[in-house]
């Protein structure tokens, strides 16, 4: 990307300015790790009280700007533009580079020093370490407004998915209170069943909201611990197991016993709880899941299959989003909240391991989910490390 | 019953679709469920209903909007009911006081969900009486 910066040269002394802006006119700089060409633009001003009038017309990028001036100072500048210029880098000149200036000129805001005379070489270096300072604040400043647009559209949507299900129980209350349904008895209890699964279905969106706040927050302490997946895995095939049965669906488990594996035992249950009711979820009746644990040098697997509806590819590209859900003619009627598999997937940045899927339209899907063994001993890494930008609420 | 009374009521919400469609049945229409837009699109295209009622959003943020234009090219005199939940989430809210508004969504009416079932009678009943 190419940028044209604009340069305001602020000193008393003519001879300095035009030579300041003879030494930038053709000055490029480049920064191979940005992929930026920079080019400048010199603007001039022999006073403070100039350069803040043209700083108030046109904020320049980079600011030279001498300490002393013939009416208000160079620190004066600085004061008056301080906290109201953003993203504007201040390189102060002084032909007294005393301590104490520096200090006082820092303070109010100063990124960099000039010592008098200089080379024009000197004021390129100085212009092209101010020039990616900028930079780099312009890109911090640019995540940090993606960061909010992502919160504010985690909080749109969910308001969305909170209000539907308030809608169809108010929908179905509204329904009986007109008399609508106590002429028919199969209406009246088709509302009250509704009423109630999607009471349960919003349960369970706020229940893996707090999974997944917990996750992303940091702020609870991971407890990491050697912990054997296959109680994990038993503990979470247990609890499917009443669904499973009322559709016939046969749970495998597996595994050789013990699978042990240091991770937080909280972590794991989320993953596998969420892997095991998926794959009963979106299995035919009739159909089988299987739970496999799988131990290399390297890695330890967790491995769920299923005999269900799978998915085409394009379903799968969008699948570990928030609020992602399937939405197809087979997927109508099964809830969800769409927020279990985008919080395995953080919680797999947190092992610096993954989750992927393999599938195929109405034959079944298998999620594999995967922690890495050198991942193990650097768990307790901050949270930054996560390599995708997440939403957070 | 009549096809005359037929309705068409599109919404990939299973429960929305059930509950539009009680009260209509309730009221003497034969209700036509469609799903998506996609499925509605099919059934417009070979029968014509008395009128049609719409989610907005479905299996994408504006298959309501897209319907509907379907609908009115279709069958000009249709008369189209836009229901949506979408005011709280995205802010924006797509009740347009203004001709220009109206001559671009194109639905006759908009409700917001949820509907009441009176409201959505009476409109219904004014909308087939014009």
């Amino acid at each position: 990307m190419d940028h044209s910066l604009r340069i305001l040269v602020t000193d008393d002394e003519a001879g300095m300015r035009e030579g300041t802006a003879r030494a930038l006119s053709r000055f490029t700089t480049r920064f191979e790790e940005l992929d930026a060409a920079v080019t400048y633009t010199v603007e001039t001003a022999s006073s403070g009280e100039e350069a803040l009038e043209i700083i108030e017309r046109q904020q320049p990028d980079i600011l030279l700007l001498d300490y002393k001036l013939p009416g208000i100072s160079g620190l004066d500048v600085l004061a008056q533009t301080q906290g109201k210029v953003k993203e504007m880098i201040t390189v102060m000149i002084t032909a007294y580079a005393s301590l104490e200036t520096a200090i006082t000129a820092t303070k109010q805001g100063a990124f960099d020093f000039l010592a008098k005379p200089f080379t024009p070489q000197e004021v390129r270096a100085a212009v092209r370490k101010a020039t990616n300072q900028l930079l780099l604040l312009r890109e911090a400043h640019r995540l940090a407004q993606e960061k909010r647009r992502i919160r504010f559209e985690f909080i749109s949507v969910l308001a969305h998915e909170l209000k539907a299900p308030l809608n169809a129980v108010e929908s179905y209350l509204n329904i009986m209170h007109s008399g609508l349904a106590s002429a028919d008895p199969k209406t009246f209890e088709h509302s009250v069943t509704r009423s109630l699964v999607r009471i349960q279905g919003m349960r369970k969106l706020i229940f893996d909201l707090i999974d997944m706040t917990r996750i992303e927050s940091g702020t609870k302490a991971r407890n990491l611990a050697d912990c054997d997946l296959l109680e994990v895995a038993r503990s979470a095939v247990e609890t499917q197991e009443p669904l499973a049965a009322d559709r016939n669906i046969k749970l495998v488990l597996d595994a050789q016993a013990p699978v042990v594996a240091l991770v937080d035992r909280a972590e794991m249950e989320i993953v596998m709880a969420n892997l095991v009711s998926n794959a009963v979820k979106y299995n035919r009746d009739g159909g089988t899941v299987t739970v496999r644990l799988r131990q290399t040098k390297s890695a330890t697997r967790i491995e769920v299959e299923d005999t269900g509806i799978g998915m085409s590819e394009k379903e799968v590209a969008k699948l570990f989003g928030d609020f992602v859900r399937i939405k197809n003619e087979k997927t109508r009627h099964i809830e969800g909240s769409g927020l279990g598999l985008s919080t395995l997937k953080k919680i797999a940045g947190l092992y610096k391991g993954e989750v992927s899927v393999r599938t195929q339209p109405d034959l079944g899907s298998t999620f594999t989910f995967v922690i890495p063994k050198e991942g193990e001993t650097a768990m307790d890494k901050p949270r930054s490390s996560i390599p995708t930008p997440m939403a957070t609420y | 019953m009549t096809t005359d009374k037929q309705i068409l009521v599109v919404d990939d919400d299973p429960d929305c679709l059930e509950q539009v469609a009680v009260v209509l049945r309730a009221s003497g229409y034969e209700v036509i469920s469609a799903y998506s837009q996609a499925e509605g699109e099919e059934i417009l295209l070979r029968t014509q209903p008395k009128l049609a009622v719409l989610d907005l959003m479905m299996e994408e943020m504006d298959s309501g909007f897209v319907l509907c234009h379907t609908i009115k090219k279709l069958y000009p005199d249709m008369p189209v009911i836009l229901l949506t939940g979408v005011t709280a989430a995205t802010g924006i809210s797509f009740k347009s006081q203004d001709q220009r508004g109206r001559a671009w969504i194109q639905a006759d009416v908009m409700l917001d969900k949820p509907v009441r079932p009176e409201e959505l009678r009476t409109v219904v009943a004014r909308l087939l009486a014009q």
